[in-house]
């Protein structure tokens, strides 16, 4: 569904990204780790376009995005920290998405519901909480039911009742053979919702495996532990 | 694209400045007119306001609106939307309530009090002149990256068409003063959407100053509807140009 | 004056009353003017009847009343000079006279009186001639409620409305001249007096006086005419309550005064003018009780100019009021009401408490660089005013109204 070939992208004298290759298919959800500022919410950002990278291309669905912008009614993409318009009512902003996107007519309000958004419909943005941010953000990006859905930081300051939301709805869209890519520093959530390992550092792609290889190839039981005897692992490479 | 518009005005009028902006001028004006009983005079006053005010407010509330609607902008960019569009939208819901603006607070009561030619030059020309200090805002929005630095820009270009470049006029003028220097000004006065719009309205409201020694020169050029055509054209030039370096450069834009 | 109408007055009663009366008429007894002026004995009237005369070029060499009925045109088939008077008393009253010759060589008129006085021209129609009415070396005599018109594009191919060379006491009143060169013509002209007229429209000058003094002109309208009026190489003349206006162009002046001195001028109105009043060489004139209205340069003052007096004038809506090219600048402004001044009236007194300076360092940047107008009402030029308000070091000290009216004076027409 996502082929990424080669990505370079500079910012100014850093290399953010550097020839990062890889390829993402349906039914699968990614787990994309990394320490800060490895280049995961940049990667994020040029499969949605948002940044123009250097070198190397992207396609998605076998067609390039550089310059596209259709291809995003495939994509639901829920920021790591949400940030609307102050001035919008949770309301009006549910109601400018949905009507500057008529051409797509199936809506999936799960989230809209189980949130209970439009309870506070009337809310502004800008008096909202971290988490009920994040729900209006988690809510967004599944509303056009797309078929490749990028999540930064998904569970990060949500309440435990609203993560087992979110829990449940991303493995009902797995089975629906949908994408997912996951960014998270919670890596149990990861553990639990995702089948394969991207593993960013310095803007090279250091480990691009199913988490079930990866824990096989360790001996560990947690992906946690699995990541960190590969680290180790590299480090030693290195060394030598 | 005009969906993306519309909600990017609903943003801008949410704000009250606008409503400020409006009110400000519609006082400017009315207080003007009856101040002065001559209704002439009175829109020759309204000059000061729509060569200094109009462009300052317009590129300081375009720079400043622009970085506020970041968020804004980043949502849009997450959706299947074409960025020229969303580029294109905001400039037009600027525009729109800018010149409403404009017109509500100078164009009615000008055209209610002094309903002439010269008043429609004046109205124009002002009109023109917030369409190319939008265009301006969002050029020096753009090519920053924060608040602060991009309304620095602003200030700069406001500061350099409005003093800095009469200032360097003056100078070329003081330097070939042994010179004929009519066509050369005139050409330089061009490259000032300022001093443009500036000496058009003169032309039509003022006309003794500018006819002294070399003021007949301008006046056969200016005068012409030829003159004014190309005024007009030129002040097009301004806000085209700007605009269209923007887009380019907010198609490359890392966001 | 009075007196001296009067007198005219009677005389020409006179001799309607002893004189024979000549009907010259197409179909009558005498069909030709210049027959009956041979038949005619001085005093004789001669009533010219509607029609219309070729008779190229009529000589009038004898004290007759030429009057006019239903306007008998007399034509100069654009060779003639169409009246020559040669004898004092005259009258032509009534006529309309046109297609004067042109000529590089004489200065043909429809009129001309030479060496003759008292003459009365009067309510006549003179259309499309060189010269309008040209007076030599003649004295007490009238010129009222004529009509000029000459329709010449170039200066060349056309010549004074009234030219008036070496006369004296001599009253232009009433007429109304346009698209001559100049609309009226003074040279080494004394003890005259013109009044009422209205020349507008003229190539040239609306009135231009060289080297004649002691007269008065006074309600006359200068308007649009190509470069206004010159009083020029004059003494004690005087210009009371004349309207000067729309007097425009790169060398256009409401009122240039040029190398004169002990003139008075009184109660005049400039309005929308290229310069008001441009005055060079001009020595220990008077300015009272002037309005000057909407001018590009309300006065330009040459150093060479001493002693002059502006009071009690009204300065509205110019953009300069007062410029000048030098610092020397001996002469006087007092009580002038300024629309720029922006002081107060702290003591009620209806005067301002500082003075006021009228000349702006912008006026005399435009006075240096022409170019420099352009410039006009831009932030940068009220800038450099404002400056030079709190920190002066351009403008004469000396150039100021120490008693600047916060009131404008009625000055009504």
């Amino acid at each position: 569904m996502i082929l990424v070939h080669e990505l370079t992208k500079n910012f100014g004298k850093l290399n953010v990204l550097q020839k990062i290759s890889t390829r993402l298919e349906g039914g699968i959800s990614y787990a994309l780790v990394g320490p800060n500022g490895s280049g995961k919410t940049t990667l994020i950002k040029c499969i949605l376009g948002m940044v123009i990278q250097d070198d190397g291309y992207i396609l998605v669905n076998d067609e390039p995005i550089l310059g596209k912008w259709e291809y995003r009614e495939n994509i639901g993409y829920m920021p790591q920290i949400g940030r609307y318009p102050d001035n919008m009512k949770i309301g009006q902003l549910l109601d400018m998405i949905l009507d500057i996107r008529p051409a797509q007519v199936t809506t999936d309000d799960d989230l809209i519901n189980e949130f209970g958004l439009r309870k506070i419909a009337d809310k502004r943005m800008h008096t909202l909480s971290g988490g009920t941010r994040q729900k209006v953000s988690a809510a967004l990006a599944f509303l056009f039911d797309p078929a490749i859905l990028i999540l930064d930081e998904p569970t990060a300051g949500l309440d435990p009742i609203a993560v087992e939301i979110i829990k449940e709805k991303i493995l009902s869209g797995k089975k629906k053979e949908k994408v997912f890519i996951i960014s998270s520093h919670i890596l149990s959530d990861l553990d639990e919702l995702s089948t394969h390992l991207l593993c960013l550092e310095d803007g090279k792609l250091l480990c691009d495996n199913s988490i079930e290889n990866l824990k096989e190839q360790t001996g560990e039981e947690k992906l946690g532990k699995a990541i960190a005897s590969m680290m180790k692992q590299n480090q030693t490479e290195f060394a030598l | 694209m005009m969906k993306i518009a519309k909600y990017a005005l609903l943003d801008i009028l949410r704000n009250r400045f606008v409503l400020f902006y409006t009110f400000f001028l519609l006082l400017v004006s009315l207080s003007m007119f009856s101040l002065d009983s001559d209704s002439s005079k009175a829109t020759l006053s309204l000059l000061n306001i729509i060569l200094m005010v109009v462009p300052l407010v317009s590129i300081i509330f375009t720079t400043i609106h622009f970085f506020n609607s970041y968020e804004f902008i980043e949502l849009m960019l997450s959706q299947p939307i074409n960025r020229k569009a969303i580029f294109a939208s905001e400039f037009i819901a600027v525009s729109a309530a800018l010149c409403t603006s404009y017109l509500v607070g100078i164009g009615i009561p000008v055209l209610l009090l002094n309903n002439s030619a010269e008043s429609m030059v004046l109205i124009l020309s002002g009109l023109m002149l917030t369409l190319v200090f939008v265009a301006l805002g969002f050029a020096a929005s753009i090519s920053t990256r924060d608040k602060a630095k991009g309304i620095g820009v602003a200030l700069l270009f406001w500061f350099y068409f409005s003093l800095i470049y009469d200032g360097l006029l003056l100078y070329i003028i003081y330097s070939f003063s042994d010179y004929p220097l009519e066509k050369i000004t005139l050409m330089l006065v061009s490259l000032n959407p300022v001093d443009l719009a500036r000496i058009v309205i003169l032309l039509k409201l003022d006309i003794s100053a500018l006819m002294g020694y070399t003021g007949a020169f301008y006046k056969n050029f200016f005068g012409s509807s030829l003159g004014i055509l190309y005024s007009l054209g030129v002040l097009g030039l301004w806000v085209i140009i700007p605009f269209l370096i923007s887009i380019k450069v907010f198609l490359k834009k890392d966001i | 004056m009075i007196r001296l109408f009067l007198l005219l007055t009677i005389l020409h009663f006179s001799t309607l009353l002893f004189g024979k009366t000549w009907v010259v008429s197409k179909d009558g007894a005498n069909p030709s003017i210049k027959t009956t002026i041979l038949k005619a004995q001085p005093g004789d009237t001669l009533l010219i009847k509607s029609g219309y005369f070729k008779e190229g070029n009529i000589i009038v060499n004898k004290s007759l009343v030429l009057i006019g009925q239903g306007l008998p045109v007399i034509d100069g088939e654009n060779k003639y000079e169409n009246f020559t008077l040669t004898a004092p008393f005259v009258t032509l009253q009534g006529l309309k006279i046109i297609n004067t010759g042109i000529s590089d060589v004489n200065d043909i008129s429809a009129i001309t009186g030479e060496s003759v006085k008292n003459l009365r021209i009067i309510d006549n129609i003179i259309e499309d001639a060189f010269f309008g009415i040209h007076l030599k070396g003649s004295t007490n005599s009238l010129i009222s409620g004529n009509k000029l018109k000459a329709r010449n594009q170039r200066d060349a191919q056309s010549g004074n409305g009234i030219h008036l060379w070496k006369c004296d006491s001599i009253r232009i009143i009433n007429n109304t001249v346009e698209g001559h060169r100049d609309g009226i013509y003074f040279e080494f002209v004394t003890h005259s007096v013109i009044q009422g007229n209205v020349s507008h429209h003229n190539l040239r000058y609306g009135l231009h006086f060289m080297f004649s003094h002691n007269d008065e002109y006074r309600n006359n309208t200068f308007k649009d005419n190509g470069a206004g009026v010159a009083v020029m190489f004059s003494k004690k003349v005087k210009m009371f309550n004349n309207l000067f206006m729309e007097n425009w162009g790169s060398s256009a002046y409401g009122l240039l005064l040029k190398e004169i001195s002990d003139c008075i001028i009184e109660n005049n109105r400039f309005y929308k003018n290229t310069v008001g009043i441009y005055l060079e060489g001009v020595n220990r004139g008077t300015f009272a009780n002037n309005q000057f209205r909407e001018n590009g340069w309300a006065v330009k003052l040459q150093a060479s100019s001493i002693e002059n007096v502006f009071e009690k004038n009204n300065f509205v809506g110019n953009t300069f009021d007062l410029s000048t090219n030098g610092s020397l600048t001996a002469n006087r402004l007092d009580a002038n009401y300024w629309d720029k001044y922006d002081g107060y009236d702290m003591g009620h007194d209806g005067i301002g408490d500082i003075p006021f300076h009228p000349v702006s360092v912008y006026s005399m940047i435009v006075e240096k660089m022409p170019t420099a107008v352009m410039l006009w009402r831009s932030f940068l030029v009220f800038m450099l005013d404002r400056a030079e308000k709190l920190v002066p070091v351009i403008i004469p000290e000396n150039l100021r109204d120490d008693h600047p009216q916060m009131k404008a004076y009625d000055i009504s027409s």
